[in-house]
């Protein structure tokens, strides 16, 4: 069908069908079928806003080199963080180890660089036990982002679970819960995790000796235990917000009248849609649980000697202040650091995934 | 005041009720946990000395009847004697610490709060100019800075570097830096939340009517924008307050402020549960009662408010 014109006159009133409507597309009319960009899911929209949020994603690599640094380094490193460099079996403390200047030796080891021995430098010198300070910084730092990231992960499950029932069955279990959280929210964290902390520490301490737990530590222990008890709250809330105004679309009520059981219908369909919410959230937990942290560790209630946490070596550097005040700088350099990313990168998170505030 | 509001602060004081009443519960039975009992922690205490203690505090009794006593000794401002400091009562050990932590944190929350307001009316009316953008920049930095690590690097600028004020809040002058370091992080919160809700408030077309009607420039951001402006600082009121008493037992700690905050914190130490308990109490229904006149107050000022 070339020529289209050739064809004979079609009679207005003939139910005859019109060929002209039968064209094949010209390579013209292709083109315009062609999808001019991928068609994008909600996710890769935020990461992409994400992506072009400069701040952001300058806080996102400072948070994973901190990261890696924090995890790598302790692996290679020569000392570690508990070990008293003066503290030799069979021999008396060298007590020439103690309170060494940065890049300064002990007696010992001195005399092994005159014999020509290549020795790793005490970077920020060494503390008032002879320990190397620059491994209890990272050492520190690695106690602060894990207890960051688990209080975090807590509080995620914790208040997703319980955010999700009381917002999908509602009515009276709704009530009862949400007054539950109501009480819990209006405690004052910070004295109850200080009360808390006093009295798991007496309570737990004879439990765990000897498994694996007492290596943690009671703080430790009470802290992610605190956290689980009064954290999630928030989290809670939010969830649950969501979840009451989600469940009201039709996807949800055609679902339900298939025969979805309630799990799936949170599972598959409320949760995905309430993402944005959770990740920002989660975002935000991290630097909080990283403060209290810190916190308390600087009350002297967070992580048990000889484990350092950037909280108890700043205290720590506070008696020592008139001759080693860079012993608190630098734990307080990183503690301000680390929590400085996270907040920057959790406002640049709320800025992509916030479907309100797109414009 | 209409039928909802009213409804809305009974509600509310119902709440704090209940919430002050599970510290106290909470407090209670888990100093009574602790291995020993929270008024046996001498070490060397004969058998017979333990008896009589446990007699003298009544620990002998039933739990119940324990717990029922200490309520209401509690309700009457009674929390029993301290243990570590000899021949001192808890409440007296309170009311000593918390005159001086009130003066420190009151100071501290009004510098706060006023400052935090006019550095973020500033930063708003200069929106997107270099002024704005240093404050932010401060701000955004100040807010991600725990209490102890501004307060402990002001020790070290003003007193061990610079010698400029005594490190010791008990000598003329020592208040200052302990005030400053209480008051940067609430102001540098203020400043934000004032300058976000002072934009939204400034692009209102009202604020484009009374410009055009010729009113004073200062006028408009002062009656027109200003007071619309501060109810989201209403709300941080609370917080604020929380975070100051918080705050305040690492700040008395690191400058020997004689006030309730190191009291708390030295009675952690010294495993002192009576005082333990008695400030624990104390400083959370401080909390819990401000937040109460956070929220309705919230309430009262912005009737646009939606009562949940």
């Amino acid at each position: 069908m070339n020529n289209i014109n050739d064809l004979p006159k079609k009679n207005p009133l003939s139910f005859q069908l019109n060929l002209k409507d039968f064209e094949k597309a010209t390579d013209e009319e292709k083109a315009q079928q062609v999808r001019m960009s991928e068609s994008v899911t909600f996710f890769k929209d935020g990461i992409r806003r994400l992506k072009r949020n400069r701040i952001a994603m300058a806080c996102l690599w400072i948070i994973v080199a901190i990261a890696i640094l924090v995890t790598i380094v302790p692996m290679v490193y020569p000392y570690t963080y508990e070990q008293q460099l003066g503290v030799a079996q069979g021999k008396r403390t060298d007590s020439s180890y103690n309170n060494l200047k940065p890049f300064e030796y002990g007696e010992t080891e001195l005399k092994r660089i005159e014999s020509g021995e290549k020795i790793f430098p005490h970077i920020f010198g060494t503390d008032a036990s002879g320990r190397d300070y620059a491994i209890r910084v990272i050492f520190g730092a690695r106690i602060s982002l894990l207890v960051g990231f688990f209080a975090a992960i807590i509080v995620l499950i914790i208040g997703v679970v319980y955010g999700s029932i009381s917002g999908y069955f509602g009515g009276k279990t709704d009530l009862i819960m949400m007054r539950i959280v109501d009480i819990i929210y209006s405690l004052p964290d910070m004295l109850m995790i200080i009360l808390l902390s006093v009295v798991l520490k007496e309570v737990l301490t004879p439990k765990i000796e000897g498994t694996s737990l007492a290596k943690m530590g009671t703080d430790m222990l009470s802290i992610f235990i605190v956290f689980a008890l009064l954290y999630w709250v928030s989290m809670a809330r939010l969830v649950r917000g969501q979840l009451l105004s989600i469940k009201q679309n039709e996807y949800v009520l055609a679902a339900r009248s298939i025969g979805a059981s309630p799990w799936r219908i949170i599972k598959k369909h409320l949760l995905p849609n309430s993402m944005s919410v959770i990740i920002i959230s989660t975002a935000l937990q991290i630097p909080s649980a990283i403060f209290t942290e810190s916190f308390l560790s600087f009350l002297g209630l967070g992580v048990s000697i000889p484990m350092p946490s950037l909280g108890s070596l700043a205290s720590d550097a506070l008696s020592g202040i008139y001759s080693y005040p860079y012993r608190l700088i630098i734990p307080a350099l990183f503690i301000w650091i680390i929590v400085l990313s996270f907040n920057l990168l959790g406002d640049g998170l709320r800025d992509a995934f916030d479907p309100k505030l797109k414009k | 005041m209409d039928s909802k509001l009213a409804i809305y602060i009974v509600k509310r004081m119902a709440l704090a009720v209940v919430t002050i009443f599970l510290i106290i519960t909470i407090t209670f039975f888990a100093m009574h946990n602790i291995p020993g009992g929270p008024f046996l922690s001498e070490k060397a205490a004969t058998p017979a000395v333990t008896k009589a203690l446990e007699a003298k505090y009544g620990l002998d009794k039933p739990l119940s009847e324990q717990y029922t006593t200490y309520l209401k000794g509690v309700a009457k401002f009674d929390f029993g004697p301290s243990l570590k400091q000899r021949g001192r009562e808890v409440s007296t050990v309170i009311m000593t610490g918390f005159k001086v932590s009130s003066k420190l944190g009151g100071t501290a929350a009004l510098i706060g709060l006023s400052l935090g307001m006019f550095f973020g009316s500033l930063a708003a009316v200069f929106h997107n100019k270099a002024i704005d953008k240093i404050i932010m920049v401060i701000s955004t930095a100040m807010v991600a800075m725990p209490s102890f690590i501004i307060a402990t690097l002001l020790l070290l600028i003003f007193c061990v570097w610079t010698g400029i004020f005594p490190a010791n809040g008990n000598e003329p002058g020592g208040l200052i830096l302990p005030i400053i370091s209480l008051s940067l992080y609430p102001m540098s919160y203020t400043v934000r939340l004032t300058r976000s809700s002072m934009l939204d408030v400034l692009s209102q077309d009202y604020i484009r009517t009374a410009r055009a009607k010729g009113v004073k420039p200062s006028k408009v951001l002062f009656k027109h924008a200003l007071r619309n402006a501060v109810t989201p600082v209403i709300t941080y009121a609370g917080p604020l307050i929380a975070y100051i008493i918080t705050g305040s037992l690492v700040v008395e700690k690191i400058f020997a402020v004689p006030g309730l905050g190191k009291e708390f914190v030295s009675s952690i130490f010294n495993r002192d549960y009576t005082l333990i308990m008695g400030t624990t109490i104390f400083l959370g229904a401080l909390i819990i009662v401000m937040m109460l006149v956070t929220d309705i107050m919230y309430k009262v000022f912005d009737p646009r408010i939606q009562l949940g």
